[in-house]
């Protein structure tokens, strides 16, 4: 099968995703947010084994110490004296974890859902949106409360609750791309050479659309974050041990004039998260957005 | 042109271009969008500039007006009364503009501001440039509507753009770039967006005023027969560059260089020689489509919360039948249901009433299994080449799209075999199967839908205007290769189209269309020698043809007014309320296709040949 694919040496294409690579790549802004991200990914990932100490072990030693290299407490500890730098990493890892799941999660409802929405219209459309303004009516904080109060502390209901709120969004946005790309004339194309209605989604309208939602996706992955770290910050976030950024610097901040340096070093991570997850977006919209190359 | 000028007094010349080049930076290298252009104009003549998209025609007149994206480079020099346009700041530029300068441009539905009303952005002019009071600008502005023949002047200038029709608000942006009487207007293709009845109303209108005001008209078009018929003398530009300058005798009748000729040859004309069409394969006459009292009816929201929806019968009652190996042309201005007769017969949309009887089956009986069994035969080509493909397929994905469904027999190297010989055959290559939509030009891009409706080697292909978002000369070779492959494949073919030269050169029989309903079915060379419906008369006539001295004494019907609203036409017969003719009975009785000499016409009012 492949065989015949390979044999023929046609030359490549270069297809929208390429250029947009391209001018992505040129984007000095988006290439350095990238990068910071990725060390970022690779410290949250790599960086804890390095350390002596364990996220949830009290060093007895050092409590409320301030940050050293001497020690290996490179953040200092916190006041049950553990190690704030092997904590902080930890707390990366969930913050990003909630940040991407849920993003997923909610990716993969709400395109689902507002491309068939917006492909067959009509009723089914109507339905389906009101569906969704239903649920955009339950109010957020009392939907989490009441996941707490019955399933108890868990950190997979943070996924269900921000995923569950966030796909609505997505759902509406694609559910708009979806609308006008119907009408478009390669669409009708499909339709006049008896494509079925799942291919037409699959093939043309969701590639088609895919450019708005990743762009929006980087910027629900920072939203997501900072719900999470709200969340912990109300004391409804992950359960101690366990921590997240959010959690981190709600502890710090209670102990900031003591402390300080429980609150700065979540906190420039997390900003420094926000900020590259920002850049980022901002640069896919200018690659993606295809007023540049067609003019 | 050189001649030109130093024949005539140094006064009479009004403007002067000298070596303009316009260049963008773009990311390997320098995109030179004009280069080296020198012309010159003089008081009341109008200069037209023709050329291909992307010849620099735009680009010439954007840069007079100062009007160029930041991102250009502009040198060279452009005299107008002593100054250099080039070299002014833009408040300086300002007071030129819309004074002694004004332009008119291309679409009409984006050119006015939809907030403002038509008053306001007319009488903003005089109160901008001659310091009148707005009472004053008000009352001037009603004058100029008055001018441009615009009906109950006074009370349109309270109205909205979006309360005006195409032609008239091409009117309201003639009449506004007339207000402080410019002695040089750059009009941009200012009937390009328009019908070919409006279009000529237009030409007439700016021709009569050009003699009352003395205007130069700079005349921007990509249109042969709208040179002929309104311009002194022809610049021809290609790529950025002139080719050819002359009086407009000379460059009809002695084009010096090889493009201007090939361009005039690759016109479509509605007199002259017409490419023979092959007897059909086998004259059995067999007919492959029978469509009878088709109709297409959209509901239109009215507002008000209890009133029911009013109907908009795109297509009302229309019949007609297809011969295997034919090719039927249609033909009306835009919203005259043509794309929606297309997408009725395809079964696109959903009927009304009416029957399609396609190979011998009634399509509105067959189940949805047996309904897309049948699209197999009958296949659709689109306007816009670039928007008919999914830009995030390759080329080889989109055109073996139809073989996915049709032919689920075919493993992926035997498709791909497929789609490669489709693309020779189309005239492309065959290694062009990786490639994406965005890297071919429009010509190609519509060769690629070309190859996608023929792929599942239909019976039937339905063109909805194919060609009329290329340039003449691809143009032509898209009419050519449709016309060969039909002979090779032994298609039918319904070709849908506004331009009536087009239709001449590819259809056997035409059929006119005008709100929604068939006006006149002829034989091609009959309609075109001798059409018999008034609303055909009117159409042909409004053609300009692309040959100043016959254009000059042609006798044109114009038509007053524009296209009724669809949504509440005329009783009766649709086109009264243009037809020359109309008489009482005409909005009493509505007029049914009836048989006249060797062609079948919906007008009381054409006599029969039988009872002359």
């Amino acid at each position: 099968m492949s065989v015949s694919a390979a044999d023929i040496t046609a030359p490549r294409g270069r297809s929208l995703w390429d250029d947009a690579w391209t001018s992505l790549r040129a984007n000095r802004a988006a290439m350095a947010a990238l990068s910071i991200m990725l060390c970022v990914c690779m410290l949250v990932l790599l960086a804890p084994a390095l350390s002596p100490y364990a996220f949830d072990s009290t060093d007895w030693d050092s409590i409320s110490v301030p940050p050293s290299l001497a020690t290996g407490h490179y953040f200092g500890t916190d006041d049950v004296g553990r190690d704030l730098f092997v904590r902080t990493l930890y707390g990366g890892r969930i913050s990003l974890m909630v940040g991407l799941v849920a993003t997923l999660v909610s990716l993969i409802i709400g395109v689902a859902w507002g491309a068939t929405a917006g492909y067959i219209g009509g009723r089914t459309d109507q339905f389906m949106m009101r569906i969704v303004d239903v649920l955009y009516g339950m109010p957020f904080m009392f939907f989490v409360i009441l996941l707490m109060v019955f399933f108890g502390r868990n950190i997979l209901l943070i996924f269900v609750a921000v995923g569950a709120i966030n796909w609505l969004d997505m759902a509406r946005i694609v559910r708009g791309q979806a609308l006008s790309l119907k009408k478009k004339e390669f669409v009708e194309a499909a339709q006049a050479t008896g494509v079925s209605n799942f291919n037409i989604v699959r093939r043309h309208i969701v590639p088609n659309l895919l450019g708005v939602v990743i762009v929006y996706v980087t910027l629900t992955i920072p939203s997501v974050i900072l719900v999470e770290s709200f969340l912990s910050f109300l004391g409804l976030g992950v359960q101690e041990p366990m921590t997240s950024w959010g959690a981190l610097v709600n502890d710090g901040a209670q102990v900031m004039e003591t402390a300080p340096w429980a609150l700065v070093f979540p906190a420039v991570f997390l900003a420094l998260t926000l900020f590259c997850f920002n850049f980022i977006g901002d640069g896919l919209r200018d690659a993606l957005d295809p007023r540049d190359r067609r003019g | 042109m050189t001649i030109n000028i130093a024949a005539k007094s140094a006064q009479d010349t009004l403007l002067t271009v000298d070596e303009l080049q316009v260049s963008y930076a773009v990311e390997n290298g320098t995109l030179h969008a004009v280069k080296n252009l020198s012309f010159a104009i003089e008081t009341g003549e109008t200069l037209g500039i023709v050329g291909e998209s992307g010849s620099g025609k735009t680009q010439t007149a954007l840069s007079l007006m100062g009007l160029l994206p930041e991102t250009a480079t502009v040198s060279g020099r452009a005299i107008f009364s002593g100054a250099n346009l080039i070299a002014m700041s833009t408040p300086e530029l300002n007071k030129l503009r819309g004074n002694s300068i004004a332009m008119i441009f291309q679409d009409p539905m984006t050119s006015l501001n939809p907030h403002l009303t038509i008053g306001r952005q007319m009488s903003r002019v005089l109160v901008c440039h001659q310091k009148l009071s707005r009472q004053a600008a008000l009352k001037k502005a009603a004058d100029m509507l008055d001018a441009v023949r615009i009906p109950e002047a006074r009370s349109r200038l309270r109205q909205y753009p979006h309360e005006m029709s195409g032609g008239m608000r091409q009117r309201v942006m003639i009449a506004t770039a007339l207000l402080c009487k410019p002695q040089l207007l750059i009009a941009d293709e200012p009937t390009t967006a328009l019908d070919v009845t409006v279009q000529a109303q237009i030409l007439t209108l700016l021709g009569e005023l050009q003699q009352e005001m003395h205007t130069a008209i700079l005349l921007i078009t990509h249109d042969m027969g709208v040179v002929a018929s309104s311009c002194d003398r022809v610049l021809v530009m290609r790529a950025g560059e002139q080719r050819e300058a002359g009086d407009l005798e000379q460059i009809f009748y002695q084009p010096q260089d090889a493009y201007t000729r090939d361009l005039l040859a690759a016109v479509p004309r509605l007199d002259g020689p017409v490419r023979k069409h092959m007897q059909s394969v086998n004259n059995d006459n067999q007919t492959l489509l029978t469509v009878k009292d088709l109709q297409v009816q959209f509901s239109v929201d009215t507002p008000g919360l209890f009133r029911p929806d009013s109907v908009l019968k795109a297509v009302d009652k229309v019949s007609l039948n297809l011969r295997r190996g034919e090719t039927l042309g249609v033909v009306g201005e835009s919203g005259c249901g043509k794309s929606t007769l297309a997408r009725g017969i395809l079964h696109l949309l959903p009927l009304q009433q009416g029957q399609v009887v396609f190979l011998g089956k009634e399509l509105a009986e067959l189940d949805a299994n047996a309904l897309k069994k049948m699209r197999s035969d009958m296949q659709l080509i689109f306007q816009d080449p670039l928007a008919s493909l999914n830009p995030r397929m390759t080329v080889g994905d989109i055109v073996a799209e139809p073989l996915l469904t049709f032919r689920r027999e075919l493993n992926r190297a035997e498709r791909l075999e497929r789609v490669r010989g489709m693309l020779k055959r189309v005239g492309l290559e065959a290694d062009h199967v990786f490639r994406y939509p965005h890297e071919f030009s429009g010509g190609q891009c519509q060769r690629i839908g070309i190859a996608r409706a023929l792929i599942a080697e239909p019976e039937l292909i339905i063109c909805d205007e194919p060609v009329s978002a290329l340039d003449v000369s691809v143009q032509a070779q898209i009419v050519n290769l449709l016309m060969d492959l039909q002979q090779e494949m032994g298609l039918s073919l319904i070709f849908i189209a506004h331009d009536l030269a087009v239709v001449r050169q590819i259809s056997q029989r035409v059929l006119v269309m005008y709100l929604g309903r068939v006006m006149e079915i002829s034989a091609s060379e009959m309609l075109y020698e001798n059409p018999r419906h008034p609303y055909t008369q009117a159409l042909i006539s409004a053609v300009p043809i692309p040959d100043p001295k016959l254009e000059r004494s042609r006798v044109h019907t114009l038509l007053s007014g524009d296209v009724p609203s669809p949504v509440d036409p005329p009783s009766g017969c649709v086109f009264r309320t243009r037809c020359p003719l109309a008489e009482k009975r005409c909005a009493e009785e509505r007029p049914e296709l009836r048989q006249v000499g060797n062609a079948e016409v919906a007008c009381h009012l054409v006599a029969d040949e039988t009872s002359l």
